[in-house]
């Protein structure tokens, strides 16, 4: 839970105006657009929006991990503990990842290699950070495996992938994501694969170790009820850029931008009795044809003003930690001399 | 939606001890070595104008009693009674017939649809193997269907690949309306869906749900879905219906354990909602070997010595409210 005592903290992480581009026709469109956020020690920052928004590229961009000529960070900064990661090498990048860094990916069964044993795997990790046996190697993964929840974990280490159900494995890739201590988690889209009941447990698990290892986690969802349950502080994003950031509580009881309230009426809730749902017409526009000026939510937006096409909304505070994207918000006004 | 006003007594579709087994090959001969039980035993009946809501996790055998009902698949054993009908025994033209009046809505709206045909020929297709119209007609009709689920008239003309999720989704819904059916499976029509798309969705099937009188069986795993769509909500668990209620009393007071582990493992949208959650340990039994007794007994946390033993029958102990377990 936020405790804003610990949040004055230097941030862990610092994204500022993140640009990710993908190839397109030969052309580059950026799929992240001026991004800036940033993630204190032990929070969990959640990332919400649709398929397409740009939230999974905005994490591999950290990582590092974008596909060779076809994505690339075309601008801005990635600071990681005061170090640049976007200036560095493959070389000193393959240090941090798995160590300082790591992440975990939606789909459990293509992330594993299927030819090796579970144990294998996870002493790979081991090996490739810290200088220990191979004894000492398989020792550590039984008891990684166990920190996990993982019964009869001596045999489980030499078995493979496919004998595992999605919830078990997606513990194994937890395991292995936390095997060196990170200090930041990206957990994408952990638990979509998985049915509601193992969920439950993979959240849970996921909640329990961020508190013992004091780590701090990009949760990327799309999922608000995950959202809800997980995360300090929550950022919307929208067709590659940030329309709103708050923290939980704010956001889900005090959302403005119209997007984030859109969206929250979407979702049939069990406590409730509603006829109809609240829809948003029309569908996320592609890469190639966002608008080049003003709000890209605009042309599905109810409360589209004809400003909205010209004006590019700033993300401004509207009050202390909210902020917003919006140009009903005078927060978001573009401020003088910045270009829209 | 309530629309109890709509729903009349009778039932359109009544089950009765459904089995689905598939069959496992395996030996140098290809025998059968085994069953995967998907479907065993379940009895339930959908009554006219209402929509039955089918929740389970996946291998629960959801899907497969509605691919059961439309005979996509055949039963091993049991009854499928379409008003008041034997249809599980149906071939050939009596079988065909019978499609008239049920339709399925699929979940994969990439893969439910033909990439080689307009979607012009795709919705009008039904209409074109069952009666015979004029072109003219037909163009008309499928005009009027596609302004019905809203899409754009020249969508006619158009290949599926050239629309979004949402749309393609639209077009499935096209195509199950063409015949005017009596009975819609849609089987998780909206779970492959953004959530903003899905509301459209959900809307326009509550909205052709008056329109066209239609009774829906629907199927998903979200629970919140399900309610939100059914007037009844049918819970499965390794092929069993384990909980059967109208859909208030279920969510009100959810008297199988498995129900009630269900429901409070959904992530609610509100972070100032801490609630008990009761969290199952280990998974879904393999349904090719199902635990003796009572499919739940292994996770259940109010497993008793005879639960293990044997099965419990579903039964009434609220009005409306059946359950399958030896608490009650």
């Amino acid at each position: 839970m936020s405790n804003y005592s610990i949040h004055k903290e230097a941030p862990l992480l610092e994204v500022k105006n993140l640009e990710t581009a993908f190839n397109i026709d030969g052309e580059f469109y950026n799929a992240v657009d001026k991004v800036s956020f940033n993630v204190k020690p032990r929070q969990i920052v959640g990332v919400v929006g649709e398929s397409g928004c740009g939230k999974s590229v905005m994490s591999l961009s950290v990582m590092q991990l974008l596909p060779k000529g076809v994505g690339k960070i075309r601008g801005g900064e990635i600071i990681f503990e005061g170090v640049h990661l976007e200036k560095m090498s493959e070389k000193e990048m393959n240090k941090i990842r798995g160590r300082d860094i790591s992440m975990i990916f939606q789909e459990p069964m293509t992330s594993m290699n299927p030819v090796f044993t579970i144990g294998f795997q996870l002493q790979e990790v081991l090996f490739n950070h810290t200088k220990i046996s191979k004894a000492e190697a398989r020792q550590k993964s039984v008891a990684l495996l166990k920190s996990v929840g993982i019964s009869r974990p001596e045999k489980i280490v030499d078995e493979y992938p496919h004998q595992l159900s999605g919830g078990m494995r997606q513990r194994v890739m937890i395991a292995m994501a936390i095997a060196n201590q990170p200090k930041l988690l990206i957990a994408d889209e952990p638990t979509t694969a998985l049915d509601v009941t193992v969920q439950a447990q993979i959240l849970e698990l996921l909640k329990s170790i961020q508190e013992v290892n004091d780590m701090s986690v990009i949760m990327i969802t799309h999922d608000l009820g995950v959202v809800a349950e997980m995360c300090d502080e929550v950022i919307v994003m929208y067709a590659g850029r940030i329309v709103e950031r708050a923290d939980v509580d704010t956001l889900f009881y005090n959302p403005k931008h119209p997007y984030t309230e859109l969206m929250m009426g979407a979702i049939p809730k069990m406590d409730e009795d509603k006829e109809e749902l609240s829809s948003i017409k029309g569908i996320v526009p592609s890469l190639k044809n966002m608008p080049a000026t003003g709000c890209r939510f605009a042309n599905r937006c109810p409360k589209a003003m004809p400003e909205c096409t010209t004006i590019t909304p700033q993300l401004g505070e509207i009050e202390q930690g909210h902020e917003v994207a919006c140009i009903l918000y005078e927060a978001s006004m573009p401020k003088e001399g910045v270009k829209a | 939606m309530s629309n109890t006003t709509l729903i009349d007594n009778e039932n359109l579709l009544e089950i009765r001890n459904l089995k689905t087994y598939y069959p496992v090959k395996g030996g140098f001969f290809r025998r059968t070595i085994g069953n995967v039980k998907a479907v065993d035993d379940v009895s339930f009946e959908i009554k006219k104008g209402e929509t039955l809501g089918l929740v389970g996790e996946s291998g629960c055998g959801k899907s497969t009693t509605g691919r059961t009902i439309i005979r996509l698949l055949n039963a091993t054993d049991g009854e499928i009674l379409f008003e008041g009908k034997d249809i599980t025994k149906l071939r050939g033209k009596t079988l065909q017939a019978i499609r008239q009046d049920i339709q399925m809505v699929f979940q994969d709206p990439y893969a439910s649809l033909n990439p080689m045909q307009m979607v012009g020929d795709i919705v009008s297709e039904p209409i074109r193997n069952f009666k015979n119209v004029s072109m003219n007609d037909l163009k008309d009709e499928v005009m009027d269907l596609l302004t019905k689920v809203g899409l754009p008239e020249d969508a006619y003309y158009k290949y599926a690949h050239e629309f979004s999720g949402g749309q393609r989704q639209r077009i499935g819904i096209a195509r199950a309306l063409a015949l005017r059916p009596k009975l819609i499976i849609a089987d998780e029509p909206v779970s492959a869906l953004d959530v903003s798309v899905q509301s459209q969705v959900l809307n326009l099937l509550k909205q052709l749900q008056k329109e066209f009188d239609l009774t829906f069986l629907f199927i998903a795993h979200d629970l919140s879905v399900v309610k939100h769509m059914s007037d009844r909500i049918g819970v499965m668990y390794l092929g069993n219906m384990v909980e059967i209620a109208e859909r208030n009393s279920m969510y009100a007071e959810p008297l199988h354990p498995y129900t009630q582990a269900l429901i409070s493992a959904i992530p609610m949208p509100d972070p100032r909602r801490k609630k008990e959650r009761i969290v199952l340990e280990g998974d879904v039994p393999s349904p090719l070997n199902p635990p003796t007794g009572c499919p739940f007994h292994p996770r259940c946390p109010a497993a008793m010595a005879e639960c293990s033993q044997v099965k419990s029958a579903l039964k009434e102990v609220k009005p409306g409210h059946r359950v399958a377990c030896h608490l009650y």
